[in-house]
């Protein structure tokens, strides 16, 4: 039986682009029976310009920080009309979701509606041109956080936004990324199956921003979890319900794929920094795949 | 059924009355009491409206905004800060053609804080392509809330529609009401039934980047469908004095004794009701002098206005908000209607009061009407305290 | 009076951005397919299609030549080609 196409093709995404693959993935997974509000960004712009659009579903574009509000406002009007079954899902990058989307975020967390909301982390603002963001990652070279004389680039560690979900007490929150596609597939049908206010925060490499061939995005994405820079996490009711563990690569097998991180390559100083965040990451989550001892072989 | 209510109680029944079924709002004073009385209703299942409390007004404005869009009628109310906090978000509204209503409780912006009443907020949203209606009292207020959203919701209007009410004048005043019947409400303002919205049977994309190729037209439209709602107001005061015998005239401006008059005053709000008594006490004195009330200001109601004040020799515009560093809003609008026209007054003269909230009294409107016998014609002040100005600090 | 007011679904369609090619394109050689989906899964346009094994391909209507599923094929199925070659 022929699929229903929720995101059609046509769009105007860079080759390879990251988020791309995991907008159609996330929407296919949802179905029909969703609404879709969208912030200010990429997807938005490379989804929906006038006359075209690739959404198969009920969507709506406001502004850069109120897709939660707005959906807020979704979800009262259905309750109103006794429709609550609707899925809703909202969608915005990093920007939109840990800068200037946080405060209707919280809002949307704390009153407990029951929406999904989706941030595409492809860790800057990359719609106008890759400037820095709170998700921008420790080193990165970005138009303003550029490296130079002295300067390694972006300064700060990525705002922990899965933690700021936490401590609002919401059922679901997770990580996921377009190199693990079923396990993204699986994390959106879980959190959709969850009443309540849901967070999902997807790693999706850009091409363009992060300098790397448009082939290479899926590996990229694979080498953030495999280093442990980007932990794939999973908690349900507050609780740690799942991790992907990993046999830890350097990070330098991710960071030398990429031309923004390419002005620390010559830096030991600097790649020992960020090994020791995915070192953190791999303690905090317990990330190591245990070794077999002899016991355990029966 | 007549009633003694204080103003926001009064605006509150008004939007009961109107079946909003999605209310958000973010507490300002003087605001506060209208939210608090839409709750309390809900609490007591008077009304079966969705509350949504926000964390700010640009989520509530967001709010209201997601609510008509999936088909639902929606309210809003706030002030001041608040109005230019979701300032960006009611833009949005207007260029999205959704017909939310907000009551605006007009009080001063800052800096410096200041609570009380004047009308810089909603005059400094006049672009946004929201209908802008003015009340004088709270009876007005009443039935401008239900006149907005039967406007708003008109198939060739869909424009959002703000009432603005004097801070603390109309919102903590007491007045005696009628409040129309629920019955008498139905049939004057049908269901909500929009011409496109969030449908899971008719998935459309709302919201779309429009390049040069596609904006403009969307910005003409808008300016067009102001004209449809200068006519449709016509239409709709015409059928609210059949419904609820309450006569506004033509409903776009409201002219008291204005017939022979020699001087005019043009004002808009609660100080009408001042100068009505300033405009009785004249005329007893044997002065030809009138109001002209403007209650539509936007869609600018300007053929209204020409016809009222041609034949009009001296005009005094009264503002409550200014344009800073240019004209005075509503003097420079009311100019404007005169240019290249056969009749028109001999002068045209700008008046700022009661901005912060300092009381306009029946002195300062005698006053008014006293000064356009002189031949100055610069902006003027009223009751302006020279002592706290310093040219150096 | 309105403007540009709402779009219809799936209208993306009507633009053809197999013209974003210029070098190379993907070549679904169809042999040694095991139905795994992850071209599918991975495709950013989600232009490839197929159910049995050795019955994957592309739509170059849509195809933008990323290579992506050349990249995560685990048969190497999939092959990148010069844009000029016939298939």
């Amino acid at each position: 039986m022929p699929k229903q196409i929720l995101f059609a093709c046509g769009h105007t995404a860079c080759a390879g682009c990251g988020q791309a693959i995991a907008a159609r993935l996330v929407i296919e997974t949802a179905g029909t029976n969703t609404m879709v509000v969208n912030n200010t960004g990429c997807l938005e712009v490379f989804s929906t310009k006038y006359p075209e659009s690739s959404w198969g579903v009920p969507w709506i574009h406001s502004l850069f920080e109120n897709a939660a509000a707005v959906a807020s406002g979704i979800e009262a009007a259905l309750k109103y009309l006794g429709k609550e079954d609707i899925q809703i899902i909202t969608q915005a990058g990093d920007g939109g979701t840990a800068d200037i989307g946080l405060q209707a975020l919280s809002g949307m967390w704390e009153r407990g509606h029951n929406i999904l909301s989706i941030c595409y982390d492809n860790e800057a603002y990359m719609n106008t041109g890759v400037q820095r963001s709170g998700l921008t990652p420790f080193d990165s070279d970005t138009a303003t956080t550029p490296y130079g004389k002295q300067s390694f680039g972006n300064p700060t560690l990525k705002k922990p936004v899965p933690e700021i979900a936490l401590a609002h007490i919401i059922p679901y929150v997770a990580t996921a990324s377009v190199g693990f596609p079923q396990d993204l597939q699986r994390k959106v049908k879980k959190a959709l199956s969850i009443k309540g206010p849901k967070y999902l925060q997807i790693h999706v490499p850009c091409p363009l921003g992060w300098r790397h061939t448009p082939n290479l995005t899926y590996k990229v994405a694979r080498l953030a979890i495999e280093t442990g820079l980007y932990p794939l996490i999973e908690y349900e009711n507050g609780a740690l319900s799942s991790v992907r563990k990993i046999k830890p690569l350097p990070v330098e097998e991710y960071l030398k794929l990429q031309g923004r991180f390419k002005h620390i390559l010559n830096s030991p100083e600097q790649i020992k920094k960020i090994q020791e965040i995915a070192n953190n990451n791999i303690k905090r989550y317990n990330l190591l795949i245990q070794e077999e001892t002899p016991s355990s072989s029966i | 059924m007549r009633e003694f209510l204080e103003g926001s109680q009064a605006i509150a029944r008004a939007v009961a009355l109107c079946r909003a079924g999605v209310v958000a709002a973010y507490p300002i004073t003087p605001q506060t009491h209208i939210p608090e009385g839409l709750s309390e209703m809900v609490a007591n299942k008077e009304i079966s409206a969705q509350i949504v409390n926000v964390e700010s007004e640009h989520s509530a404005a967001s709010v209201v905004l997601g609510a008509a869009a999936t088909g639902v009628r929606a309210y809003t109310a706030t002030s001041s800060q608040g109005l230019l906090l979701m300032s960006e978000v009611l833009f949005n509204i207007a260029g999205l053609r959704l017909p939310v209503v907000l009551t605006c409780a007009n009080r001063a912006v800052s800096a410096p804080i200041n609570i009380w009443n004047d009308q810089q907020d909603s005059i400094s949203l006049r672009d946004s392509g929201w209908i802008q209606l003015y009340a004088e009292n709270i009876q007005e207020a009443v039935d401008l809330h239900i006149i907005a959203y039967r406007v708003a919701e008109e198939k060739n209007v869909m424009l959002p529609a703000m009432v603005c009410v004097d801070g603390y004048t109309l919102t903590h005043g007491w007045e005696a009401v009628n409040l129309p019947e629920q019955q008498a409400v139905d049939k004057f303002l049908p269901p909500y039934n929009p011409l496109y919205k969030l449908d899971i049977n008719n998935p459309l994309t709302l919201g779309f980047l429009a390049d040069s190729d596609y904006y403009m037209e969307t910005r003409f439209a808008i300016q067009k469908s102001h004209q449809e709602a200068l006519k449709a107001l016509l239409e709709i005061f015409q059928e609210f004095n059949k419904y609820f015998s309450r006569d506004y005239q033509n409903g776009l401006i409201e002219t008291y004794r204005t017939q022979d008059a020699e001087k005019v005053i043009v004002a808009m709000g609660s100080v009408c009701g001042t100068i009505k008594d300033a405009v009785d006490v004249l005329r007893k004195k044997g002065k030809k002098v009138g109001l002209l009330k403007i209650i539509t200001f936007r869609p600018f109601p300007a053929e209204e206005i020409y016809g009222a004040l041609k034949k009009v020799s001296k005009v005094a515009v009264l503002d409550k908000a200014l344009s800073l560093g240019g004209q005075a809003p509503l003097y420079s609008e009311i100019r404007s209607v005169f240019f290249g026209k056969k009749s028109a007054p001999k002068f045209i003269r700008s008046f700022v009061a009661g901005l912060g909230g300092r009381d306009i009294t029946l002195d300062s409107i005698i006053n008014i009407f006293n000064k356009l016998s002189l031949k100055e014609t610069k902006e003027e002040f009223l009751d302006l305290k020279p002592e706290l100005l310093q040219e150096k600090l | 009076m309105f403007g540009p007011i709402f779009t219809k679904p799936l209208t993306s369609k009507n633009n053809k951005t197999g013209s974003w090619r210029t070098t190379q394109k993907p070549k679904f050689l169809q042999k040694n397919c095991i139905a795994c989906k992850m071209c599918v899964l991975i495709c950013p346009e989600g232009c490839i299609e197929g159910e049995q094994k050795n019955t994957y391909h592309c739509d170059y209507d849509y195809c933008k030549g990323c290579g992506l599923c050349v990249e995560v094929c685990p048969k190497q199925d999939i092959i990148m080609v010069e844009e000029s070659q016939n298939l």
